[in-house]
């Protein structure tokens, strides 16, 4: 799976902010974007589009969305399937009810809508610290999903209070085909990735990691922890907001507000865990270990063991292996795997 | 898929080399008929593990003892055999679609004629890709109930029973019990729904049915996942509903039956939707819930002629996929069993017109349009008792519409209503169309007239 393992690498090289390899940087960046805007649309089957890469891209955006609040600016969060539902809904809402406006900025809109919802999720972060910060996290996470379900407008009153994508088109090119699709999935994801790098190398970015670090002594040296706090909030949350819509619109094109219940904020923390917090390429290398690594296992399973043993045995096997390497590589690397990679490639210098 | 395939078997082989033990790569446990005349793929998504894994295991026990028997007693479909093979689901959105694509493609020169979702959520984002496919989505019992309409859903066929169509025959049921549709005036009726998509479906139907015959329609939901339900159930006692229609989901169900009777409410006077009325939603209630009723399109019973015949050719020979033959006749048991029947008389319908060889989505689809399984046809399959009678069109792919009310006696399921209890198809369906219409304009679709299909599998 070459594209994949490109992803990967590329992205663990173009992180790095203070190493002196700037042209192994950018030479690696490049490569990495050649390889997702040209080499795998050509070559890319559907099941790659719609099983793989969509998906991959989708979940390693909303786990960047909570890396900025969790990751960067130490804000716990598990009210990432709550931002995305909000995203969703938002962009559902602008392309239904304002028809003119294109897809770009409604997409746009969509992730400033959830970083409001976010901002006020966050306020409580002015006064709770650490973990008990998840607390009323959670409670957005509840309510926004019981809203969603309950408030028939918010989806136009549709029988099971579904949303579809009404339509994907841009600049008169229709994108409802899975390469469409996965077109302005990388294309969100490549203009959000770039604005995120920039944010976190800004004062902004500054600020985040000193209130992250030691919140008291941010606050002496004069930095405005509440604002740092609530811009991290904002950011992160307008992020999975447009990881909602994607999820919504390019991948799976219908959803309810299960889609994005606890579970989904379970998965954008664990892959930020395991692929490194406060570390943008550590979102994409969780989101590759979390999504693909129980596909990779499924094809592995199946090329292995043929059919001869019972579905539901090789199922759980699965889940054994994967619950066994997350131990594995968070022993070997508690920082992620983000951490991992950057070792290595210092130990193969 | 191929070149992942391909990957993926080099490197089975090289950790065959290595001295792992690998068993003959790619093969499927499934081909279990020789290998001569083209076969017909049938792809299933199921889910054996996770949480619905219960409810899952006894429905791919029901599909794949009917694919078993039709293979080793009837030849195949027309002498086409069948095999299959698994793609784990967990009954997760993402797995869902992932096997979907997986087995989208057909197997071994076969295309996929059916897919099965077996799930709700899996079922809505399956809905554009299978169009773009041309895959028809078989949903039996649940589904999205516009997608009745298949002039804007052309591959989303709600076959047999929609949640509409199960509020409106509760509501039939109970017309009888009280002795005709003109004495439902005043009837309280309270709804014990599921807080979700799922459970609030049946609100736009009973409102409707409410104000056509004049009933009392109170709706009183239960949040996810419904382990306590002594708040609802204090509700119920004071409003004294004459009958209480539950649609539960997963444990919602046993709890409500356990709260009913300790509130005093008469157990015989609930009755249980599609979801709330298997074994597994009965049992864990223990002695309390004898009487509970529960409507469903999916009979339990092990009486009906086809499962005699397979209990002999299949189960008695030890070749079930069930590991525990208790559950054979069970609703989920049947449930599986009376989806297969439907998917393959499709295919046998389209085989009459586009030849006796593994056909295509798209084939299948004109076979499900003109599906007709009638009285003296389910009579011929065994299946007239546990299959209704169904006759689909472009402008319905739902069909029968009706149901049978069960009762728990204890120990087993018993069926008590008389035949089929049929819902109001003709007051829905205008509301329905409607809907399905509104959809279509918010999605730019524009629906096919009602014999598109034919004219475009000319």
């Amino acid at each position: 799976m070459p594209p994949a393992l490109a992803t990967l690498s590329g992205l663990g090289a173009g992180r790095r902010p203070a190493l002196p390899a700037v042209p192994v940087r950018t030479a690696g960046l490049a490569l990495l974007l050649a390889v997702a805007f040209v080499a795998i649309p050509l070559t890319a089957t559907d099941y790659w589009y719609n099983a793989i890469l969509i998906p991959f891209l989708i979940m390693a955006l909303a786990g960047l969305g909570l890396n900025l609040t969790m990751g960067y600016a130490g804000q716990a969060s598990l009210g990432t399937g709550a931002f995305m539902a909000v995203g969703a809904y938002a962009t559902y809402n602008l392309l239904l009810r304002l028809p003119d406006l294109p897809l770009p900025v409604s997409l746009a809109g969509g992730g400033l809508i959830a970083g409001a919802v976010g901002l006020v999720v966050g306020l409580p972060s002015l006064r709770i610290k650490g973990f008990y910060l998840i607390a009323p996290t959670l409670a957005a996470q509840f309510l926004i999903e019981w809203i969603f379900n309950q408030v028939g407008w918010f989806s136009n009153y549709a029988t099971s209070s579904a949303i579809s994508a009404p339509r994907l088109v841009v600049l008169g090119h229709d994108l409802s085909n899975p390469a469409g699709r996965y077109a302005l999935t990388l294309t969100s994801v490549t203009v959000v990735a770039a604005l995120a790098w920039r944010l976190v190398g800004s004062q902004t970015g500054r600020n985040w990691r000193a209130v992250r670090d030691g919140e008291t002594a941010a606050a002496v040296i004069g930095v405005p922890v509440a604002q740092a706090k609530l811009s991290a909030f904002f950011a992160g949350a307008a992020v999975s907001g447009i990881a909602g819509a994607l999820w919504a619109f390019a991948y799976l094109g219908t959803v309810d507000a299960r889609s994005f219940d606890l579970d989904r904020s379970f998965q954008a923390l664990f892959i930020i865990i395991i692929g490194g917090l406060g570390s943008l390429s550590g979102s994409f290398i969780g989101a590759a270990f979390i999504v693909l690594t129980p596909i990779l296992l499924t094809h592995l399973s199946n090329a292995i063991l043929g059919g001869s043993l019972d579905g539901g045995q090789v199922s759980n096997l699965q889940r054994i292996i994967f619950g066994a390497l997350i131990i594995g590589f968070l022993i070997k690397e508690p920082n992620g795997l983000a951490a991992l990679l950057g070792r290595l490639r210092r130990t193969a210098r | 898929m191929t070149r992942l395939s391909r990957a993926l078997r080099a490197v089975a082989l090289a950790t065959s080399l290595a001295g792992l033990p690998a068993l003959s790569p790619s093969a499927s446990a499934a081909d279990e008929t020789g290998a001569q005349a083209p076969k017909q793929y049938f792809p299933l998504a199921t889910f054996r593990v996770g949480a619905y894994a219960s409810s899952g295991i006894p429905s791919w026990a029901g599909i794949i003892d009917y694919l078993r028997y039709l293979n080793e007693v009837e030849g195949g479909i027309n002498g086409v055999k069948l095999f299959w093979d698994e793609c784990e689901t967990e009954w997760a959105v993402e797995k869902g679609v992932e096997c979907y694509e997986r087995q989208k493609g057909g197997r071994e020169g076969s295309p996929v004629p059916v897919f099965l979702p077996h799930g709700d959520p899996v079922s809505k984002a399956l809905t554009e890709k299978s169009v773009a496919d041309k895959i028809p989505l078989l949903t039996t019992g649940y589904g999205r109930t516009e997608a009745i309409d298949g002039r804007v859903f052309p591959y989303s066929f709600t076959v047999l029973f929609s949640f509409w169509s199960e509020a409106s025959s509760v509501v039939n049921y109970i017309a009888e019990q009280v002795g005709g549709k003109d004495k439902l005036k005043g009837v309280k009726i309270a709804t014990v729904y599921h807080d979700s998509p799922y459970g609030k479906e049946t609100q736009v139907p009973l409102d409707l049915l409410a104000k056509t015959y004049g009933f009392e329609n109170i709706q009183i939901a239960v949040p996810h996942p419904g382990n306590d339900q002594s708040a609802q159930w204090a509700r119920i006692r004071q409003i004294k509903p004459d009958w209480v229609f539950l649609r539960g989901w997963g444990v919602m169900t046993p709890v409500a039956i356990k709260t009913a009777a300790k509130t005093g409410f008469p157990v015989d006077r609930i009755i249980g939707g599609i979801w709330s009325g298997s074994e597994e939603d009965v049992r864990p209630a223990g002695s309390v819930g004898k009487g509970y009723l529960a409507i469903t399109p999916f009979p339990a019973g092990q009486d009906f002629e086809i499962t005699k015949k397979i209990k002999a050719a299949i189960v008695d020979q030890g070749k079930s996929d069930l590991k525990d033959l208790k559950s054979f006749g069970s609703v989920y048991y049947n449930s599986g069993l009376i989806e297969t029947i439907i998917a393959v008389e499709a295919i046998r319908t389209a085989q009459a017109r586009f030849g006796k060889r593994p056909l295509n989505g798209e084939e299948t689809q004109w076979g499900l349009e003109h599906l007709v399984l009638d009285e003296a046809r389910l009579k011929q399959i065994g299946a007239d008792g546990l299959v209704q009678p169904l006759r689909l069109s472009a402008k319905d792919h739902e069909g029968g519409g009706a149901g049978k009310v069960l009762q728990w006696d204890g120990a087993k399921w018993a069926i008590v209503s008389n035949g089929w209890v049929k819902s109001d198809r003709e007051l829905l369906l205008p509301v329905i169309y409607e809907r399905a219409a509104a959809y279509a304009k918010e999605k730019g679709i524009t629906p096919r007239s009602d014999d598109t299909a034919e004219a475009g599998a000319r």
